[in-house]
């Protein structure tokens, strides 16, 4: 809790962090719109990074505008670094999984890395949406 | 800066009630997988505006637990993902279970007519251990 006198530099920073925390939440908002309309895996997973990686990092700039102390800009840094840490590893292994228990089509692929280490099983046919 | 949280947080209550429907919906565990990263970040953003709108600083240390935490729940999903055959993935009818507890009892039956030892209840069909893992 940081208590500073009100003056320009204050009402900015709040400003600054309501724009923020407002694009934030809506990269959040998109995530869950794309995640429910998208028709198969892949497509799901790219709308998930959204607010996985700029997201995060939009509101967390939002809180730390807010907050205006060294001790939480330290610990949402770390938050961030994590993120983007964990998140590839994280989306590496859903769609590896999917690749080898046949979620994906191999007409969606450009590029397909997988196939020559080991071909996958062969492609389940899944109801896609719409 | 009232008006700006009530809409962060109608939107990031959206994202979490829309990861929830695709939750249910799956149809494969992966997806259940991805909408749960999304359910995790939603908790991060909506932890995230409350800490902006009450200024506080104790609910940082959740933002670094959750993220850590959800990569260690997608990660484990993904690692024993196996395919999911079309006859498993649904409930079985009523009819269905009948059939397949007479179909058991008679095979019961007849091992006991028979003198050889009488095969054990099992609740489901044997797992197929040969299942693809990645």
């Amino acid at each position: 809790m940081t208590h500073v006198e009100p003056g320009f530099w204050t009402t900015l920073a709040d400003v600054g962090a309501a724009v923020f925390l407002l694009l934030g939440a809506f990269l959040t908002f998109s995530a869950g719109v794309g995640v429910l309309r998208f028709s198969h895996l892949l497509a799901r997973m790219h709308a998930v990074t959204k607010p996985q990686v700029l997201g995060l990092i939009l509101l967390l700039i939002g809180v730390a505008l807010r907050l205006r102390s060294w001790t939480a800009v330290t610990l949402l840094g770390l938050v961030v670094v994590f993120q983007l840490l964990t998140s590839p590893v994280a989306a590496h292994m859903v769609g590896r999984a999917g690749f080898r228990t046949g979620k994906v089509a191999p007409e969606d692929l450009e590029v397909d890395d997988l196939s020559p280490d080991r071909p996958p099983s062969p492609p389940e046919r899944l109801p896609r949406e719409e | 800066m009232i008006v700006v949280v009530v809409v962060a947080t109608a939107l990031v209550a959206a994202a979490a009630v829309l990861a929830l429907v695709r939750l249910e919906r799956g149809p494969s565990m992966l997806d259940r997988t991805v909408a749960f990263d999304v359910l995790t970040t939603t908790i991060v953003g909506a932890v995230a505006v409350e800490a902006a709108w009450s200024r506080r600083t104790e609910s940082i240390p959740i933002l670094v637990v959750l993220s850590l935490v959800g990569f260690i729940g997608s990660v484990t999903i993904a690692r024993f993902a196996a395919r999911e055959p079309e006859e498993e993935r649904r409930i079985r009818t009523r009819e269905e279970v009948e059939a397949a507890d007479a179909a058991r009892e008679a095979a019961r039956e007849a091992a006991r007519a028979a003198g050889r030892p009488v095969p054990p209840i099992v609740s489901a069909e044997p797992e197929n251990d040969d299942e693809e893992r990645s």
